[in-house]
């Protein structure tokens, strides 16, 4: 028994070896040196974006190596020149832009994602509808209770306990947080005096958890509580989610279809020249659902080094056609087609001459 | 008893000028080992501290004391105040020997004088045992049965039952995450410390202490408070010490429970923050060069702490040991 594991074991190493050299061996007689890639920032497309590199390291052969350490992260070792992509949640200021050392940056957006608006309130399990403004007030401490009128206007024939809502928010900067406060500030015009977007903000009340999986356990677990997570998280994890009354209206549930409906809604919008540094939040459009967003790979427009450059080309209208079909599987939108072809075209302005 | 032969004095005197002959270079070697060792430690220490506040000077340069004096953590508006965060850290940390000091010491007492040997070892490797844990675990324990267990049990029992509502320190909601929580946490976190190095200061206390107590007329308790416990202080203080520094320090643990909301109040019941939690969460995501250095300032001002700390518990030790010489 034993001993048949340990053959079949020995087998598949020698498979594996054999594979590892012929694809080395394609690489090599493809381009001339095997040139890996690096990169680093967001951890929210995390789950993708490595889907991806082992896809296409299988597919082509090129190995991308990416060090999921937060989109600030990214940015900073982007700007400083030791990754050849970064990647963020939330687009770059003017200011970080002006501070990268190799040059002017483009944003290519690949997949979306959306917040959803989690709680765990007793006897109420089907979809509480929620509004901008309402959602405003409760995460600034003005709506307090959940049988507050104004909550109970909106879910005729729900019956809501007389009990004090408990706000959890994210503790650690993050780009779910930045999605948030970033569609409250465009919805709600006190928000945006008041509190304001980031990845991190002052909350005017409620608890902070850590990470997707921490507002999560802490409204799982607190009866009144309310919060925002992912919504690949909370597809996952079957939380109880509201649907958000949208520019349009209409109560949406976030889904990965509604979420693809906002970026189209905003794509029809964009002007050609766009540095698709935008904001879909409260985008139009019946299906919209309106927390939601883009995640952008950060490249330089000029590519110092011509080998390196064409590859990372490669990978991204790689991703950009094969991969968006397999963003689904991962509960990430994909980007409506007409944007991917529109930004597909953006990639050939890349410089690829490698001219220092 | 056997004879030494005749010519015994002179190999040996042979033998020994011989052996520092040969090892004469080894000595060297090993001499220069062992220092690079001791230097490049403290080196690091140094550098370690150099580093940290030279990230941090830009923020020290543009927002002065008010990091230390202010209390509003506002990144979007640019306001780096983290009074909250310097509050959390000493309470949480207070609260965390308050509860672990009695109950370490009790074990540590427990095991050195009353404990059958049989008993010893087991209860011993137990405790030790706890240092072991991964801090990721405590707070996931922090989360799933700490706090449930605050909340509904604890802290209604201390508010209402006990009335300590009445006063500011248990006043308000009872959400669970907490100052109160993390205090807790630390506390068993910090106690393997503290029993750890109190035990083996007690065992180390001379029988002959203990014997001359008891022909005095001590009770067993008398012999333990009045000979045994003042021989050991300097030590039971230098293992709190440590216990402290674990948790002034802890990060993850205490990031997962205690509620991460910058502001300062009375109650343990409210959430808080700490220094190293505030770091933890902020940095990966920290792009803004201000919001860099104003949280390397926060480690900077944590990094004094620990040292000001240290240096209170040299002080207390040498103190102690002094007052006994006299």
């Amino acid at each position: 028994m034993k001993l048949a594991a340990l053959m079949l074991l020995a087998v598949a190493c020698a498979k594996e070896g054999a594979n590892n050299s012929a694809t080395a061996s394609s690489t090599t007689s493809s381009s001339g040196g095997s040139v890996d890639l690096t990169g680093a920032g967001a951890t929210f497309p995390y789950p993708i974006y490595s889907k991806w590199f082992s896809d296409y390291a299988t597919a082509t052969g090129v190995k991308i190596n990416y060090q999921s350490i937060g989109s600030g992260g990214g940015i900073r070792q982007l700007s400083e020149g030791t990754v050849d992509f970064g990647a963020s949640d939330s687009p770059m200021s003017d200011d970080e832009m002006s501070k990268a050392k190799g040059g002017p940056i483009l944003h290519i957006p690949t997949v979306l994602g959306a917040d959803v608006i989690t709680y765990n309130l007793p006897g109420v399990t089907a979809g509480l509808k929620l509004t901008s403004a309402v959602i405003a007030d409760i995460f600034m401490g003005r709506v307090k209770k959940w049988n507050d009128t104004r909550i109970a206007t909106l879910n005729a024939g729900v019956s809501l306990p007389n009990q004090d809502i408990l706000v959890v928010h994210r503790s650690d900067g993050s780009g779910t947080t930045y999605i948030f406060t970033d569609y409250l500030s465009t919805a709600v015009p006190a928000w945006k005096t008041k509190v304001g977007k980031g990845k991190e903000v002052k909350w005017p009340v409620g608890l902070g958890a850590k990470g997707n999986e921490g507002v999560a356990g802490q409204v799982k677990q607190t009866p009144g509580s309310i919060g925002y997570v992912e919504l690949a998280y909370a597809t996952q994890n079957n939380l109880p989610i509201a649907a958000i009354r949208n520019k349009s209206g209409q109560f949406v549930a976030a889904s990965v279809p509604a979420v693809t409906a906002a970026a189209a809604g905003a794509a029809k919008a964009l002007p050609a020249n766009t540095d698709y540094r935008i904001s879909i939040v409260d985008a139009p459009g019946a299906d919209s659902y309106p927390i939601s967003s883009f995640t952008w790979i950060l490249v330089y427009q000029h590519q110092t080094d011509a080998v390196k450059g064409k590859k990372l080309v490669d990978f991204l209208n790689w991703a950009l056609t094969e991969g968006e079909k397999s963003a689904v599987t991962l509960d990430y939108a994909p980007l409506p087609a007409e944007m991917a072809t529109t930004v597909k075209a953006r990639l050939g302005t890349i410089d690829l001459s490698g001219a220092k | 008893m056997t004879s030494l032969p005749v010519n015994w004095l002179e190999k040996e005197k042979d033998r020994r000028t011989l052996r520092v002959d040969a090892s004469s270079f080894s000595d060297k070697v090993y001499e220069g080992v062992t220092a690079a060792c001791a230097l490049v430690v403290p080196g690091l220490v140094i550098a370690i501290a150099v580093a940290v506040f030279a990230a941090a000077w830009p923020a020290f340069a543009k927002l002065g004391l008010s990091i230390v004096t202010t209390s509003d953590w506002d990144v979007a508006g640019g306001h780096f105040g983290a009074a909250p965060a310097i509050f959390g850290t000493m309470v949480s940390s207070a609260v965390a020997l308050i509860i672990a000091t009695p109950l370490a010491i009790g074990v540590a007492i427990f095991l050195s004088e009353f404990s059958p040997s049989w008993l010893r070892q087991p209860v011993g490797f137990l405790v030790d045992l706890l240092a072991a844990i991964p801090s990721v675990v405590y707070g996931l324990w922090g989360i799933f049965v700490l706090i449930p267990l605050l909340r509904e049990h604890v802290m209604p029992f201390l508010r209402d039952t006990l009335h300590l509502g009445a006063t500011p320190f248990f006043r308000g909601p009872a959400y669970g995450p907490s100052m109160l929580a993390a205090g807790v946490i630390l506390a068993i976190m910090a106690l393997p410390y503290i029993s750890s190095v109190s035990r083996e200061v007690l065992m180390a206390v001379p029988r002959s202490q203990r014997e001359a107590a008891l022909a005095l007329g001590a009770t067993r308790w008398e012999m333990i408070r009045d000979a045994v416990i003042p021989y050991a202080r300097s030590g039971i203080i230098g293992g709190i010490m440590l216990g402290l520094g674990r948790a002034l320090g802890e990060t993850m643990a205490v990031t997962m429970v205690i509620g991460n909301r910058p502001e300062i109040s009375a109650s343990l019941l409210a959430p808080g923050y700490t220094m190293a939690s505030l770091i933890a969460n902020e940095f990966s995501e920290a792009t803004n060069d201000l919001h860099l250095s104003a949280l390397m300032a926060v480690g900077a001002i944590l990094f004094v702490i620990t040292l000001i700390v240290n240096a209170v518990a040299r002080w207390l030790v040498w103190s102690v040991s002094r007052r006994r010489a006299q």
